[in-house]
Formats: C-alpha cells, sequence, structure tokens
C-alpha cells in the first residue's frame, strides 16, 4: 500500500490530532472552545483553521495542486498574521504534523520499511510547505502595512477627489 | 539552553494553564491598542490631567492620588447608575455571554469573554465595596486597585467597542456596553484616553465635526458632490445651508462628507431631497452626527449631542433628520430623555410632509432616521424607482450594532434594499450572525485608529467571515449599511479578509435607482460604475 493512500485513508483521525495540536496552541478556555463549539458562524477561527488544515493535508495527498497549498496556508496564516503569532509560532503547525503521522503509522511503518523511505520523503515536502508558509505570513503582513497607508488616503478621498486627485493613484 | 521544539514555539503567551486570570497581565503588543491622547485635545475640551504619555511607557505619569480619585469615581457611579450595582451583584457566572463577543472570537484572549472583562471591573468594586470582598479578598474574586490594574482595564476596556451583542445571550441582560463606558469614564478622570477618540471629540466640540473641518471645508465639499450629482444624472441637488425656519435640519456623520464609499451615500441624500422639493438645511455648527464623545464619557456624549438641538433651536426647524449613522440613533434613543429629563419641546413631532406619517417613534428626541423616512416614502409609493440601475450589485446587509440592537432598526433598510434591488439580488448572511445578533465591524467606539489595525482585523474576523460565506455561496459583491462608521472601517476589514466585497450606504442606492423627470440617460451609477447593459447594447449593434 502506497503511503498517499494510507493517508488518504486515515484523513479523519489524522485531522483531528493535527487539529486538537493546533488548538492547544490557544490558553485552555480558548481550546476548549474551538473544540466544543460546531457551528462556522458561531466559531469562526476553529472553522478557518481546520478548512485550511484540510486543504493541506489534501495537497499532501496529492489531490490538489502544489499551488493551491499558499492558498491553504494562508487560510491558517493570515488569522496567526494579526492574532499573537510570531512567525515562528505561526510556522510550527506545519511541523506537528510530523510526529502524529510517526504516531498514527506506527504500526505499518515497522511492517513496511518502503513506507519509511516515502514518508521520509513526505516529511522534507512538508519542511517545503513550511518555507512557503513564511512567504505567505510575510504577504499577510505587508497586507496589514498597505491597508494602514490605504486607510489614510480612504479617509479624506472626498476631499482628494475634490482637488483633482485619483486617491488610488496616489 | 537547548533548541525549542515546533510544540515549544508554539505556545502563545495568553494563560498558561496553572495560573488565575488575575495574575496574566496583557501584552502591549504594538497593533493591538490605540496610542495615548495627546495632551492638546483634553485642553482643548478641559480633560483632567493632560500630559505627553505613551501606552508602551513603564510609567504612566498618574496623577499622585491616582487611586483615591477612581475609587471615589466608582462609589460615585454606584450611586448614580443603579444598573453598574445591579450588574456587579447579579452575575451568575452562568458563562452564557462568555464565546458571544466578537473580540473573544477573533483574539482567542480568555479575558475578551464579556464576563470576565466585567470581572476587571467587578474585582475592584468587591474589595472596596462589599462586606465579603472587604474581608476574603482574592478568595471571593476581590482584588486590590493597583497600578497593573489600571494598566489592564486600559487595554480590554477599549477592546470592547460597546457593541452589545453578548447583553443579548445573557438571561439577566447585564449590558457590558455600559460598564465599559463607565469603566472609560474612570480611566478619563485621571488622564488615560486614546488620542483617536479625544481628537475627534475635541475638533468636535471645537469645530463643528471630527475631522475638524471648518465651516468653508464642510460647505466647499458638500457643493462638490451636489456637482458630481449634476454631472452623472444633469439633475440640480441645491443645498441650502444655516437656513433658518427650514423645516427639517438635516444632521450626519462627517464621514458621509469627506471619505468614500460615504460621499456616495450624501449624495444619495442630496437626490432624495431635491427629488421631494424637501425644506431642509444643513447647519454648519451641527454639521457631525457622530458622538465620539459618547465613547468616552456620557458628559462629553452629552456635550456633543447638545450642539445639534441648540442648532435646531437656533434655526427654528420643526424636527431633525438624521443621516445613515449608527451612534447617532442609538444616542437619541438610549441616552437622551435620561440626560437631559425632560424632551426638546422646541421641536415638534416628526411629520413626514410628503406623505403625512407621524413617526411617534420619535416623539422624545424628534430625530427621524433617514431609513424611516425613506422606507416610509416607499411604503407609500412616492418614489419611482428603477431597479435595473443597481443590477451590477448583488447585496448582503450588515446589521449595524447601534441602530439594531441599540434600538430595532431592522426591517426599514430591507424594505428600502428590496425595493431598489432587482430580484434576486439581496442574500442575508446566516441567522447567527445578523439582526439583533448581528457581529460588530470590531472598530467602532473609537478604537478605529490606524495603530489598532490588528486588533481590529481580529474583531471584525466574525464579521468577516460571515460576508465570506455569502460572498462564496451566491456571489455577493457589495455589502451594505447604514452606519457612517461602517463605511469607514468595513472597506479595510474587508480588504485584508474579503476582498471582493466592497461597502455601501443604502441611500447610495437609492440614489442610483431614483427616477428623476428631465434627468439625462444614466450611463453610470454614482461612483461612476457602468450601468449594466449600457456597454452590451452598443456592442450588440455594432454586431448587427
Ligand atoms: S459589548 Fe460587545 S465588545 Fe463589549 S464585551 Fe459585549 S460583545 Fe464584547
Ligand atoms: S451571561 Fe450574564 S449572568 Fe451569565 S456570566 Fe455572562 S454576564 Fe454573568
Amino acid at each position: 500500500m502506497t503511503l498517499k493512500r494510507l493517508l488518504s485513508e486515515r484523513r479523519a483521525a489524522i485531522l483531528e490530532k493535527w487539529r486538537d495540536r493546533v488548538f492547544g496552541c490557544y490558553p485552555p478556555e480558548t481550546a476548549g472552545f474551538l473544540r466544543r463549539e460546531a457551528d462556522h458562524f458561531s466559531n469562526p477561527v476553529a472553522y478557518r483553521l481546520t478548512e485550511g488544515l484540510k486543504g493541506i493535508y489534501a495537497a499532501l495527498v496529492g489531490e490538489s495542486s502544489a499551488e493551491q497549498v499558499s492558498a491553504h496556508l494562508d487560510e491558517v496564516l493570515r488569522i496567526w498574521a494579526v492574532q499573537d503569532f510570531t512567525p515562528s509560532q505561526a510556522l510550527a503547525f506545519v511541523f506537528f504534523l510530523k510526529p502524529i503521522l510517526r504516531e498514527e503509522l506506527a504500526g505499518e511503518l515497522k511492517a513496511d520499511a518502503a513506507l519509511t523511505a516515502e514518508l521520509l520523503d513526505l516529511e522534507s515536502r512538508l519542511d517545503g510547505v513550511a518555507l512557503l508558509g513564511f512567504d505567505v505570513y510575510m504577504q499577510r503582513r505587508e497586507k496589514l502595512s498597505e491597508l494602514k497607508v490605504s486607510e489614510m488616503k480612504a479617509r479624506i478621498s472626498g476631499l482628494l477627489r475634490r482637488v483633482g486627485v485619483d486617491p488610488a493613484t496616489l | 539552553m537547548s533548541l525549542p521544539k515546533p510544540e515549544e514555539l508554539a505556545r502563545v503567551s495568553y494563560q498558561p494553564p496553572a495560573r488565575g486570570w488575575m495574575e496574566v497581565k496583557p501584552d502591549f503588543r504594538p497593533g493591538t491598542y490605540c496610542n495615548a491622547a495627546s495632551p492638546k485635545w483634553l485642553e482643548w475640551i478641559d480633560y483632567p490631567y493632560p500630559r505627553a504619555w505613551s501606552v508602551a511607557d513603564e510609567d504612566w505619569q498618574l496623577p499622585e492620588n491616582w487611586k483615591e480619585i477612581v475609587l471615589e469615581g466608582m462609589e460615585d457611579r454606584l450611586a448614580r447608575f443603579r444598573s453598574l450595582k445591579l450588574f456587579f451583584d447579579i452575575c451568575v457566572r452562568c458563562g452564557a455571554c462568555a464565546d458571544k463577543c466578537h473580540f473573544f472570537l477573533g483574539t482567542g484572549d480568555p479575558k475578551n469573554m464579556p464576563v470576565l472583562r466585567a470581572e476587571l471591573l467587578r474585582s475592584v468594586y468587591k474589595r472596596y465595596f462589599t462586606r465579603l470582598g472587604k474581608a476574603l479578598g482574592e478568595l471571593v474574586g476581590a482584588r486590590d486597585l493597583d497600578e497593573s490594574v489600571i494598566r489592564e482595564w486600559f487595554f480590554y476596556l477599549y477592546q470592547c467597542t460597546i457593541c452589545r451583542r453578548c447583553s443579548v445571550f445573557c438571561p439577566y441582560g447585564i449590558d457590558m456596553a455600559e460598564m465599559t463606558i463607565l469603566g472609560r469614564e474612570m480611566l478619563a478622570s485621571i488622564g488615560l484616553n486614546i488620542d483617536w477618540a479625544l481628537a475627534s471629540v475635541a475638533q468636535c466640540y471645537d469645530k463643528g465635526s471630527h475631522i475638524g473641518a471648518t465651516p468653508q471645508a464642510f460647505k466647499d465639499m458638500i457643493d462638490f458632490l451636489a456637482e458630481e450629482n449634476e454631472r452623472i444624472t444633469g439633475i440640480k441637488t441645491p443645498v441650502s445651508y444655516n437656513r433658518k425656519g427650514a423645516e427639517i435640519l438635516f444632521v450626519t456623520p462627517s464621514g458621509d462628507y469627506f471619505a468614500d464609499p460615504g460621499t456616495f451615500t450624501l449624495m444619495g441624500y442630496l437626490l432624495l431631497f431635491t427629488y421631494l422639493d424637501l425644506d431642509w438645511t444643513f447647519s454648519t455648527y451641527a454639521a457631525e452626527g457622530g458622538n465620539f464623545g459618547w465613547f468616552i464619557s456620557h458628559e462629553m456624549g452629552k456635550r456633543l449631542n447638545a450642539k445639534i438641538y441648540h442648532e435646531a433651536e437656533r434655526l427654528k426647524v420643526k424636527w431633525i433628520l438624521g443621516g445613515e449613522c449608527g451612534h447617532m440613533w442609538r444616542i437619541c434613543n438610549q441616552y437622551m430623555p435620561t440626560w437631559y429629563g425632560q424632551v426638546p419641546s422646541f421641536l415638534e413631532v416628526p411629520v413626514s410632509p410628503i406623505t403625512g406619517t407621524v413617526f411617534e417613534n420619535a416623539r422624545v428626541h424628534k430625530m427621524v432616521h433617514i431609513s424611516e423616512f425613506t422606507a416610509d416614502l416607499i411604503r407609500h409609493n412616492k418614489l419611482k424607482l428603477d431597479p435595473q440601475r443597481n443590477a451590477h450589485i448583488k447585496l448582503t446587509f450588515h446589521d449595524s450594532c447601534n441602530t439594531s440592537r441599540g434600538m430595532g432598526i431592522f426591517e426599514e433598510p430591507r424594505y428600502i434594499i428590496r425595493n431598489v434591488l432587482p430580484e434576486g439580488h439581496f442574500f442575508e448572511m446566516p441567522p447567527n450572525t445578523i439582526r439583533e445578533k448581528t457581529f460588530c465591524c470590531g472598530s467602532s467606539s473609537g478604537i478605529n485608529a490606524n495603530e489598532n489595525m490588528e486588533l481590529r482585523m481580529q474583531g471584525g474576523f466574525p464579521r468577516a467571515n460571515a460576508v465570506r460565506y455569502v460572498h462564496e455561496r451566491y456571489g455577493v459583491n457589495h455589502l451594505g449599511c447604514i452606519c457612517a462608521l461602517d463605511r469607514a472601517t468595513l472597506p479595510t476589514l474587508l480588504q485584508y479578509w474579503v476582498p471582493e466585497v466592497e461597502v455601501t450606504g443604502i441611500t447610495e442606492l437609492v440614489g442610483n435607482a431614483l427616477v428623476f423627470e428631465g434627468e439625462i440617460e444614466r450611463t453610470t451609477d454614482l461612483r461612476d460604475r457602468e450601468l449594466v447593459g449600457v456597454g452590451e447594447q452598443e456592442g450588440g449593434e455594432e454586431e448587427e
């Protein structure tokens, strides 16, 4: 059995553990809430983080293209770029998956040496995902700086038009 | 030291498991707080203890007897506001409010649970004003008032937008918004204020509007928007200023005349008034519908609100029409009667000169919200509307906290929307995110400062999340609202979370749809965007 198929089969259990560990980054009261509330709109952080993790996982299993990985990473990192996460804290979640995979697949790995080689390959892909994540995180931080500037202009945009300046060209 | 593992890195610095909430102190990280108010503004409005200080400083230079001032202030407020004492005493820590605050949902910080936000104040109340707390201290959740408590108040009372969402879910109706305002008052009493709010207040008090525009600049800007109307629609929309004896004084927030997209809503007002041939006037003295004063104290809220009514009296108008504003409306309905203890007798109960409708709901404060006014016009078939001119817009509606939870305008804007948009162009967000359960924009109550961007993006996340849902599901491309603060802050929020969606006022859509006799053929909307069908028709002809 190939690793990808195995990962696909065990998706629910692995994702659940990954998600749980990600929520564990928050203080206990918050983590409890993130785990408990199932409504997408009453618990938007848990919902969007989960969507992001699912997407990244699908990319690892080969169900979505490598290009889409950045979009999935963005789902997670756009939240953490405004919350109390430094870049290293924000990217650590990618690496959480490594021990989870080894734990979940321990039996199979023991039985099948070829699988270990495949897993090593996947782990180095995860390193790649984390590196991409740094770009995504930085883009989000840049976006925040941009927004500060554009909001300053927007506050007097009517006035700028009044004097014949298009706020968009400033 | 060994190198850290990912899991060790990722532990975010809120509350370590074993410690109680009292011991965890706020981390004033740039992006999550507003700058301290410049002493200049305090001097302008005669506020106590003006001084240059910075939130990042170790020493906030509190007045020597600060503790006495705060405790006396609390005692005074406990006597004056029965609600405060009641709220302190009756909360049963049931936790129903805990996960209802957008700041908790967005930041993940437990101290943004309303129940804990209240505890910041309540713990001090217990320590100094209850027998149990005096005797048992921390055992019963009481604690000494020291500088670190004041820092905490400053941090968390400015992470509450006075939106009242939590109170909807509280079985006792405990209103954190009330406590936040009173807490901010106590902070102001020892000279702790935020610059963004104070600058707006001082300029409004001194010059007439939050952005400090002179009467000349105010007039110049509005005249320009009237010219824009004429350019786009061929209709002249004359404006009168400070005209004595007009029937109606029209007051709107400064966001509507200086900042896009509010400006387009203002163009809509002018078109509507011209269409109706209304007898109305602007005032350059009451040139601000917004009231940042209420964000810092009841007293300051009253000082700014009074300007509008003084002006109404001086101009001898019959009643006041308010533009698309949120807290202007909430102040009228929720606070004015208590502030003044009487109704403005020099005004009449508002009656629509077009339909004859008596606005009984405005009997006390004599001010009508433009959404009520317009909905009534449509109901009486007084407007000729062409919804096709809004065919490029797929809309969802954001209930602003102040107009919805603050006083209950739910149906009027929706009724207008249904009449100015083609059928099938209006989509509601999920029920637990609208009407009385609406999520706040995350930037209200004076915290929409630029330096506070990260916090605002977190606080507004639950709102944006629901907008994104209707965008992805139904192709919604505009978010409508009837609040100028929303029009100023939601565009930034959406650019971060859902950049495909733009923000619009509702009267802007009315302006697009309104059909005048003698107008030129409309090819664009009020924002100069081509109307659906305009380009196609020409293309079609060429093909033939
Ligand atoms: S009033 Fe609004 S912002 Fe303040 S605690 Fe309640 S829900 Fe949160
Ligand atoms: S819902 Fe009301 S009673 Fe329950 S914890 Fe919150 S404020 Fe207290």
